[in-house]
Formats: structure tokens, C-alpha cells, sequence
């Protein structure tokens, strides 16, 4: 049994990958999905530079001591932002650590969103309000919370998908491998978003796999596989948006390796200058992903001098609330340490609730 | 009725997927062979395999994927084939079944249960007969009960499948096969030891496996003059302290059973928690009877490993009688 996709291939990942522009934001000839409409390039633009402007701020904060650790995705905005502006409400997010930019750009408040990273708590948003699981810090375990998720809602007569993030170390765990299997035998609504970003802390992908592309590890279990330009947002919505709706329609899962690169260090704690060269981050600044939306943009008379600034004036704003946001002082509360272990607190637990509470009377 | 452990188990899950439809029940060979014990047999046929069913070959995958199920509202009941091969799920139980509730404030609620058989004494070859309870019990958000009889089965299933927490459901195999009277309509609640045995002189403590040896150990001490109660557990954590510690208070007296190796055991932990609170009514020192601190030994020489009721009365033996107007002299 073959399966098609709706770009018209088979399981196998095509050898180069998929882009509708060009390094210099032109379009390719013969693109494999039609471009995105101008409203979503528009808006794929404007959330791409708030995602950046939150990323820059989230990384001065932790310089600042605000954060705990910042792991900036910066150079990754056409993933974080394409792959989620793809998705309809109705639809989940899995994402990592890496991931806040996505999680802003789905709708988590700014400061709830660093909750985790702030140290306040594990997490500061409700998850069914966004329909945003728990920023996952274990590699890979996620992939199978969302295929089960996704294998839930189709129990249950929904036809909600579920998209889930990971990076390129990542699907060197074995939980990548049982989730795609699940989510192929199960036709589970699942897409498998990869964000290879050359990296694993230090450790280069030539360390991590043998195979042509990390898209090809699908192959192996009937999970359709996209290769496609991670720093092209056109080509990470339309791909992400067409996974998704063949998902949707009981098509099954896919599995989507984008190629892009962490311009960043692992997280503000690292030093990458110990196992890379300065001369590749040039190289890859060079294909920068919002440079070129908006080369394209600005070649179709979509974008000028005057709303670019307007979009940055409003990532200044964004900006500023979440400066003010992380540096109102608010102490977590040491009582709710205890409440959320079980269902009710256990009479050994309320035991040791009272014990804390005497020693800070 | 008169049913056996694995047959009580079996109407506990069919009872729980006719009472709620968003009840589910997967793993490895669950399905049409019903499981390598049959705890699951003829639940497929009954309730089809969109609700029982066979899952690809991965512990972590199972408890993984059911973890998102129940965060989209469904209730998994998910078996792992043995003890020692549910470690590939560790991390999924440890990282996030156990922690979800917590990391999310309470907002993601996960009413999961992981069936696993658990012990020896069934002449299994290794990997085969792991005491693995005290990697969950020291997991805190995680529920563990472990039945020490078919009737107890049913209902701490029934409330285990209905419990808001996720909780690791240990079933003792050498168990499964011995039957019993299963009433019911009993209502045993989770969280609570029982005394099984009422007695006045020292307080046998074991669950699941050692259930009944504790109650071989009570009957044959009566010759030598030791009144003994037995209290078993049932649930592992949270522990029951008001119902052991009431027990050894009246008694004076304890032994801890386990299979278990016993260095840093559950038992460890069951006598630092009555020494804190019997301290005074003791009248000797907490005692441990479990399994050796080795691997779980071939089947030609588990007998050796295993707490038999010998070992249990030594045990008693060694509790300091000299202190009673009829007692024993004992070589504390
Ligand atoms: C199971 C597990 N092992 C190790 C780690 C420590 N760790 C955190 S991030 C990371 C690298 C992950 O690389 P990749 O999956 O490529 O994602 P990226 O950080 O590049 O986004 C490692 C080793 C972890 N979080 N989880």
C-alpha cells in the first residue's frame, strides 16, 4: 500500500528540501505546495519579529538573572511560528524547552510562558485553555503523549489534531521510534515536526544519524515524510497546514524533518564556541528566515517601510510587557508544594504542609 | 462466588469497561489471547477491539500514548507484561505520570492505571519474578495497591480504574491461580490496610505475595504460643499508618514481610515509620524478613530467596520475650 500525499508523494522524503523561496526570498519554480495567501505571509512576518523580539528580550532577562536559563530559538521562527499559525484551535501543541516562541505565538500569555523557565513553577498556563501541553524537557516523551492524545480524540469523534516538536537529538530516543510506530499503526492524527537545528548541545547531526535525512526514519513505519527548508515559513505552513489536513481527514501521521540552525548557544549556560565554528553561524545568518519573508514580501508590494515599523513598534510594546511582567517580584506561594501531588493531599502530606508552614511562621 | 485472583481481575475490567465507556484496556497480547495470565480473556470479544486491545511491542509506548489519552479525557488501563519489563516505561511513569498533576497545578488530572504482575515463586526464569514496588512507591504521585486476595483484587481495581491519580496496580502471580469467596458487593476502600488476622502479641505486616504466609506463619505460631495478627497492606502508598501503627501499639511487636531485597526496602520504611510513632510500646526492635539483597535467583534456587514461614517464625522468635510473664527467651 502506498499512501499519497496531497503534494502528490509518496512515503520517501524528496531528496532536496521542499521551499517556495528562495535564500534571497524569491519564489522557486515549480513549488510542490501552492504559497501561502498574503493575510497568513503578513501574519506569518509580524508574529516572526514579536517571536524574535520576545526571544531577545527572554535571553537579556536571563542575563539579568530573571530567568533560571533561557534556550533561545532564535534562527527558528519560520518553524516556531509557521507550525503553529498552520494549526486551528481545535488542534495541539506538544512543544520542548526550546519551544516558547511557539507558545507565545499560539496565544500563551507572555509570562505564563516563562513561568517554568522564571522558576515560579513547572508551568504557569492552563493547558486545555490553549490547548498547549506542558513544555517537555525529558527528550522525545512527548511524541507519544500526542499521538495518544491524538489517538483519544478520534475515539471520541473529534477531528482535532495533534503537532508535535522535537529536535534532532531527539529522534535518536527510543520514544521517538515507539511513537512513530504507534502513530503508524494507529493512522493516529499526528504530525512530527523535527526542528533540526544541527545541534544537540554540542553534538553534530553527523554524530547522531546515518541515514539520508532524518525524514527518512519514517519510511520505516509507513509514517509519510516531508524534507523540507526549515528556514522558509512559507514552506513550513504550507507543509505543516497540509500534514495537518490530511491528518485530519484520516490520512494519518507525518513526519517532518525542517532544516534549520540554533544561532544561539544550547541555552545561555553554554559556550558553543567550544564545538563550532563562528564561520557557519555566518553562513546560516545569511540565510536568515524573517530577511527572507520579508525580501519576498517587499518584492510583491506587501510590505513597506511603514508597516515593518509599525510591527516593530508593537514588538517593542510586547517586549516591555513581558520586561514589566518578569520584573514584578512575585514570590511563589511554599504552601502549594503540597497540593497538587494526588487528587487531595495524603495525611502525610498534610502533615508535612503544617510542618513547613510552622517553620515559616 | 469462588473465584481466583485472575478471574476476579477479569470481572473487575469487564465490569469497569461496562460501567464507563471512556474506559480502555491495552498492552502486549491482551486482546484475543486475553494476556499471558488471561487476566484480559474474552474482553475483545465482549467489548471489541476498539476498547481492548494489542498494542505494538513497547512499554514506554504504552504508558506513553495513555498518558496522552487521559489527558484528552479517556481512562487507560494498560497491562505491562511482567515486572521487569515494564522498566522501558520507567521514565514516562517516573518523568510524567507520576508528575503531570503537580507540573500543571492540578489542571491535568491522569486517570491512569498500569497493571503489572509482579513476584516470583512460579518457577519463572529471569527477568521474570521482580519485587520491583519500591521504585514506584518512592515516586510520590503515583498510588500503589497490590491486593493479597481476589476479592481485595476486584474492588482495589474497581477504585483504582475510578481514582482521579494514576496508580500502579501490582498483582502478586503467584496469586492469580488460588481461589476464593468474592463478595461483591464488599466496598474495600483504597488507602486502608486491614487486619486479617486479630491477635495480641506481635503484628505480622505483608502485603500482596507474603499475604499468605503471614497467615501460614500466624496459624503455625499458635503451637508456640504467639498470638499473632496479621495486617496487610493492600495499599503500598500512601501508607496507612492510623491502621498499622494502631496494631503495633497494641502488640508491642513487629515484623515486616517482603520478597523484596530488603536493603533500603519497603520494609526499612515501614519500621522507621512505627519506630517514630510506637517508639514507646515497643518492646523490641522492629524486625525485617524479606528476599536477599541479590537478583532475583534462578528458579531452582528461589525457594531459598523467598520468606517462607520458618523465616518468619525465627523472626518472631528473636523479639525479646523474656519481658512477658509466660514468655519465650528469646536471642535478641
Ligand atoms: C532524555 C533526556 N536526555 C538528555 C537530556 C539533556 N538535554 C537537554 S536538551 C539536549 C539536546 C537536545 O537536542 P535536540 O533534540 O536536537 O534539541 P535542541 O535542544 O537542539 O532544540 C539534551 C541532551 C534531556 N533533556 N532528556
Amino acid at each position: 500500500m502506498t499512501t499519497v500525499t496531497s503534494t502528490g508523494r509518496g512515503l520517501l522524503p524528496t531528496a532536496e528540501p521542499l521551499a517556495l523561496l528562495t535564500a534571497a526570498g524569491e519564489p522557486v519554480a515549480a513549488p510542490a505546495l501552492p504559497m501561502p495567501g498574503d493575510e497568513v505571509l503578513l501574519d506569518l512576518h509580524r508574529r516572526m519579529v514579536l517571536g524574535r523580539r520576545f526571544d531577545a528580550q527572554a535571553t537579556a532577562l536571563t542575563k539579568q538573572g530573571r530567568l533560571a536559563v533561557y534556550p533561545s530559538s532564535r534562527g527558528q521562527e519560520a518553524c516556531e511560528v509557521g507550525a503553529v499559525l498552520a494549526l486551528e484551535d481545535r488542534d495541539w501543541l506538544f512543544p520542548t524547552y526550546r519551544d516558547s516562541v511557539a507558545l507565545v505565538t499560539r496565544g500563551v500569555d507572555p509570562i505564563e510562558t516563562l513561568t517554568l523557565l522564571q522558576g515560579g513553577w513547572h508551568l504557569g498556563y492552563d493547558p486545555y485553555e490553549y490547548r498547549v501541553a506542558p513544555q517537555c524537557t525529558p527528550l522525545a516523551t512527548n511524541t507519544l503523549h500526542a499521538v495518544g492524545l491524538a489517538h483519544a480524540a478520534r475515539y471520541q469523534g473529534e477531528d482535532s489534531v495533534a503537532l508535535v516538536l522535537l529536535g534532532d537529538g531527539a529522534t535518536s530516543e527510543g520514544d521517538t521510534h515507539e511513537a512513530l510506530n504507534f502513530a503508524g499503526v494507529w493512522q493516529a492524527p499526528v504530525v512530527f515536526l523535527v526542528q533540526n537545528n544541527g545541534y544537540a548541545i554540542s553534538v553534530p547531526m553527523s554524530k547522531q544519524n546515518a541515514a539520508p535525512s532524518l525524514a527518512h526514519k519514517g519510511i520505516g513505519y509507513g509514517v509519510r515524510s516531508e524534507l523540507i527548508d526549515g528556514n522558509d515559513p512559507a514552506a513550513v505552513y504550507a507543509t505543516v497546514r497540509d500534514a495537518v489536513q490530511a491528518a485530519r481527514e484520516g490520512g494519518g501521521p507525518t513526519l517532518i524533518e525542517a532544516r534549520t540552525y540554533r544561532i544561539e548557544a544550547h541555552t545561555n549556560a553554554d559556550d558553543a564556541n567550544r564545538y563550532r565554528d563562528p564561520a557557519e553561524v555566518a553562513y546560516w545568518l545569511s540565510r536568515d528566515p524573517l530577511d527572507r519573508l520579508e525580501a519576498y514580501l517587499r518584492s510583491r508590494g506587501l510590505l513597506d517601510d511603514a508597516r515593518r515599523d509599525a510591527v516593530l513598534a508593537e514588538a517593542e510594546a510586547f517586549a516591555a510587557k513581558v520586561r514589566d511582567g518578569m520584573n514584578a517580584d512575585v514570590e511563589p506561594d511554599p504552601a502549594e508544594l503540597f497540593e497538587h501531588v494526588y487528587a487531595q493531599p495524603t495525611p502525610a502530606l498534610r502533615e508535612q504542609a503544617a510542618q513547613l508552614a510552622e517553620e515559616l511562621r | 462466588m469462588s473465584l481466583s485472583m485472575a478471574g476476579a481481575l477479569n470481572r473487575g475490567l469487564a465490569d469497569a469497561l461496562e460501567a464507563d465507556d471512556r474506559v480502555l484496556v491495552f498492552g502486549e497480547d491482551v486482546g484475543p489471547l486475553g494476556g499471558v495470565f488471561r487476566v484480559t480473556d474474552g474482553l475483545t470479544a465482549r467489548f471489541g477491539e476498539r476498547r481492548v486491545f494489542d498494542t505494538p511491542l513497547a512499554e514506554s509506548g504504552i504508558v506513553g500514548t495513555a498518558i496522552g489519552m487521559a489527558m484528552n479525557g479517556l481512562r487507560p488501563v494498560v497491562e505491562m507484561q511482567f515486572d521487569a519489563f515494564a522498566y522501558p516505561a520507567f521514565e514516562q511513569i517516573t518523568s510524567h505520570l507520576a508528575k503531570l498533576r503537580n507540573r500543571t497545578r492540578g489542571k491535568v488530572e491522569l486517570p491512569v492505571v498500569v497493571r503489572i504482575p509482579y513476584g516470583g515463586g512460579i518457577g519463572g526464569v529471569e527477568h521474570h519474578c521482580d519485587s520491583s514496588e519500591m521504585y514506584y512507591t518512592h515516586t510520590p504521585g503515583l498510588r500503589v495497591v497490590t491486593p493479597g486476595t481476589p476479592e481485595d483484587a476486584y474492588h482495589l481495581l474497581r477504585a483504582s480504574i475510578d481514582s482521579p491519580d494514576p496508580v500502579i496496580f501490582l498483582e502478586p502471580k503467584r496469586l492469580y491461580w488460588g481461589k476464593s469467596e468474592v463478595d461483591f458487593d464488599a466496598g474495600v476502600p483504597m488507602d486502608r490496610a486491614v487486619v486479617r488476622r486479630a491477635g495480641s502479641d506481635v503484628t505480622l505486616i505483608a502485603y500482596g505475595p507474603m499475604v499468605p504466609v503471614a497467615l501460614e506463619t500466624a496459624d503455625a505460631a499458635r503451637e508456640e504460643g504467639w498470638d499473632v495478627e496479621v495486617v496487610d497492606l493492600r495499599t503500598l502508598s500512601p501508607f496507612d499508618d492510623e491502621t498499622v501503627a494502631a496494631s503495633v501499639r497494641k502488640t508491642g511487636r513487629a515484623v515486616v514481610v517482603h520478597e523484596a531485597s530488603g536493603f533500603c526496602g519497603y520494609g526499612a520504611e515501614v519500621a522507621a515509620r512505627l519506630t517514630e510513632r510506637c517508639f514507646h510500646h515497643l518492646h523490641a526492635p522492629i524486625l525485617r524478613v524479606t528476599g536477599y539483597d541479590i537478583p532475583y535467583p534462578p528458579p531452582k534456587l528461589e525457594e531459598h530467596h523467598l520468606p517462607n514461614t520458618d523465616r518468619v517464625l525465627d523472626a518472631i522468635a528473636r523479639l525479646q520475650w523474656d519481658d512477658q510473664v509466660d514468655g519465650v527467651v528469646g536471642v535478641a
